[in-house]
């Protein structure tokens, strides 16, 4: 009989959470990793995505009045399983039709494969960049306005190309995200014909890097690439490669992108360059603009723009499609933020979902200048700089 | 000139720096050893021994540093060597004091005092990160470079670069004084010869009328002196954190078991045989043998024995071998 009751009770439950979603109310996840390695920013990235949503709600123009409603979730940027949870748990319990996140690639990939293509919901991550989600098997449901660390790979190719560099050494941090990038530098710099002498890992935080740089001197290149992190074994190995004269000339990956590093080895640093993403133009000033005047976070802190730029994509799409449901953001996501159409900037998502709901094309800019290419992955910008007496010198934006 | 080349590639990259990491390793083993010797148990709390002097070292360099002390070319730590020695022997003091003695009065077996040790390990990893943080540390200043790679590129016009650094020469001419310094102590004072005495037989020693809580007293206070000395050394020629210092225990003992545990003659050699057999062993040859061997015979791979991700599994393999053929090491110490 307890029993019985427990079950009744249950599936009352279950009905009323059913009869809640049947409001005029749209669910967005917001899945990220409130808890974990990453927790210092991701309360920003959380805040960024939810100022779009309340941008548009504001507005009154999503869909003939209905609002959109944010759901938090935690990632926990490491743990699959507890990520995996959580997923689940929104899209059974709370009824999402789209997910901003995940954010770290390890966690969004298991999202992506055990909760969002079994359900159908479509996801766009501000920032995982792993390479390895492109190939991911995703029914077109898969999105990033964080640009992939392929491209990346490309970039930094391009660059040894203008410095006229054929032929160099790489090190990695030995982790996901190192080894994604190496691997997509090397597959693009032998393309265009150069040569890479020695492809070596290094573990951070150690004493001493000489053992390592001993062996890359010993393979020999005119350059070394490193692919770290500036707080830690990217510098040691930067430092290592110095004291013993085995490296003049060094190429830095985006973790190795830091005013701290360069202030203890300017002298060293000297005539190395390197590339890190980087928004710029009127959508990137249009959002801090935005943020000061309506929300309390600080704009320029990491992702918060692809943040804003996800949320607000997904709305897009489901008014493109006139309906709010996960088909219809899946289908159109790509037509909204490329060409052709009118220019959507931040704090104008108003007047982009106005002309949706004439009948006419928009090319959402953003805050990033969302440009999404191949499996649905911004195109990213970055900023190829040297470093010139101590400072981070802008060559180029590519 | 290829000769040449191998050589000064050679020295740059294996000879250097397995000179500067043995003399740190054997300025440890030292201390492991007498202690070995002297209270006749394994001292698993040495290396963050180690790690709590050079962090009263660090703490001292950075309070003269902001008072604008300086040592010209040389780091200001040295001057703090001194400070780092006296904070780490009022640590092992009051140690053995609280917990060491209380054993020894009860004649433990030594592989109780070993537990104990690892315990008092403990203790002092939480003291050291506690106070300072488990973070990379850097306290060295002063000039880099005793002479850089264009400097001896210029000098001699060879391809190859020679770099010494100011830290590989201190921790040399450092660890050659005090290693003479402790010779001298053991083997010409009374003190010493009465450290040696209480080693070598206790009953005898104590029925001649040496008073044993001074010996064990002078133990650690050069403990103490020996370990800050190394860890400063090893801090300011690599950097300073404080898990790597726990870390070094493996080398450190290593040195001490190779050259034979108790024996001070055999710290040392143990110390340069596993400094150069983790460089040697680690290093890729190609470079050095692309310059000696004819051009047909050059090599393609990088001719590296060991990835250097396995530096630690030398110190491993180097013990095992000895503990297997040889257990009394090469200067035959006590049998482990």
């Amino acid at each position: 009989m307890k029993k019985l009751m427990m079950a009744t009770a249950t599936a009352a439950l279950a009905a009323g959470g059913a009869m809640a979603q049947s409001d005029e109310e749209v669910k967005i996840g917001i899945i990220l990793g409130f808890t974990g390695p990453i927790e210092s920013i991701t309360p920003a990235m959380g805040a960024s995505a939810e100022l779009a949503l309340s941008e548009i709600n504001e507005s009154g123009n999503f869909l003939d009045g209905q609002t959109l409603t944010p759901v938090q979730a935690d990632s926990t940027c490491v743990d699959s399983a507890a990520a995996t949870a959580a997923a689940e748990r929104l899209v059974t319990t709370d009824g999402i039709v789209a997910i901003v996140g995940a954010d770290c690639s390890g966690v969004t990939g298991a999202i992506l494969s055990n909760v969002a293509v079994p359900n159908g919901v479509p996801m766009i991550s501000p920032s995982a960049t792993s390479p390895g989600l492109s190939n991911a098997e995703d029914d077109g449901l898969f999105f990033r306005t964080a640009p992939s660390d392929a491209r990346q790979g490309e970039v930094l190719a391009g660059i040894l190309e203008s410095e006229g560099i054929s032929s160099v050494a790489v090190t990695y941090t030995n982790n996901d995200y190192g080894k994604g990038l190496a691997d997509s530098f090397v597959a693009s710099f032998e393309e265009a014909g150069g040569e890479v002498t020695l492809t070596s890992p290094h573990e951070d935080n150690k004493a001493d890097y000489s053992a390592e740089i001993g062996a890359l001197a010993s393979a020999g290149g005119d350059a070394l690439v490193v692919l770290g992190y500036a707080d830690s074994g990217g510098k040691g190995m930067i430092q290592a490669a110095a004291d013993t004269g085995a490296f003049s000339t060094f190429m830095l990956g985006d973790g190795m992108y830091g005013q701290e590093m360069l202030d203890d080895l300017s002298d060293v640093l000297e005539g190395s360059f390197g590339a890190v993403p980087w928004s710029q133009g009127e959508g990137a000033e249009a959002f801090s603009t935005l943020v000061n005047d309506t929300a309390d976070f600080d704009p320029d802190s990491s992702y918060t723009r692809e943040s804003y730029d996800a949320a607000a994509l997904l709305a897009l799409a489901m008014q493109a499609g006139g309906e709010a449901t996960s088909e219809a953001a899946a289908a159109n996501i790509m037509t909204v933020a490329n060409e052709p159409g009118e220019k959507i900037l931040p704090g104008e998502l108003g007047k982009g979902l106005q002309i949706l709901a004439d009948g006419g094309e928009i090319d959402y800019v953003g805050a990033t200048g969302v440009e999404l290419i191949g499996p649905g992955e911004a195109a990213g910008s970055y900023r190829y700089y040297t470093i010139t007496d101590g400072t981070f010198e802008t060559v180029e934006f590519r | 000139m290829d000769l040449l080349n191998a050589l000064v590639a050679l020295t740059n990259f294996v000879l250097i720096p397995a000179i500067a990491y043995g003399s740190q390793l054997a300025l440890g083993a030292l201390g492991v050893t007498l202690v070995y010797g002297i209270l006749r148990f394994s001292n698993f709390a040495h290396g963050d021994t180690m790690a709590f002097g050079t962090m009263v070292a660090i703490l001292v360099t950075w309070g003269l540093q902001s008072m604008g002390v300086s040592l010209g070319p040389l780091p200001t730590a040295l001057l703090a060597i001194p400070f780092g020695i006296l904070g780490c022997a009022a640590l092992l003091l009051a140690t053995d004091r609280v917990v060491y003695r209380f054993y020894r009065a009860q004649k433990a077996v030594p592989v109780i005092l070993v537990i104990v040790s690892m315990g008092v390990m403990f203790v002092y990893n939480g003291i050291t990160r506690f106070i300072i943080g488990p973070d990379t540390q850097s306290f060295a200043d002063g000039e880099r470079f005793l002479m850089n790679a264009r400097q001896f590129r210029e000098w001699t016009g060879l391809a190859e670069p020679l770099v010494i650094r100011w830290t590989q020469g201190i921790t040399l001419v450092t660890a050659v004084i005090v290693v003479i310094a402790l010779f001298w102590f053991l083997n010409r004072t009374r003190t010493g010869k009465s450290m040696r005495a209480y080693s070598d037989n206790e009953d005898l020693a104590l029925l001649s009328g040496i008073d044993p809580e001074k010996v064990v007293r002078v133990t650690w206070l050069i403990v103490a002196a020996l370990a800050t000395i190394a860890g400063v050394l090893y801090g300011l020629d690599k950097s300073f954190m404080p898990f790597t210092y726990f870390q070094l225990l493996l080398p450190i003992f290593a040195a001490a078991i190779v050259g034979g545990l108790g024996s001070p003659v055999g710290a040392i050699a143990g110390g340069f045989v596993i400094a150069f057999s983790e460089v040697g062993i680690t290093y890729a040859w190609k470079k050095v043998l692309t310059y000696l061997l004819p051009e047909s015979l050059a090599p393609d791979g990088l001719v590296q024995l060991l990835a250097t991700d396995y530096k630690f599994a030398v110190s491993f393999m180097i013990l095992v071998v000895v503990l297997l053929f040889r257990p009394t090491g090469l200067f035959r110490g006590k049998s482990v």
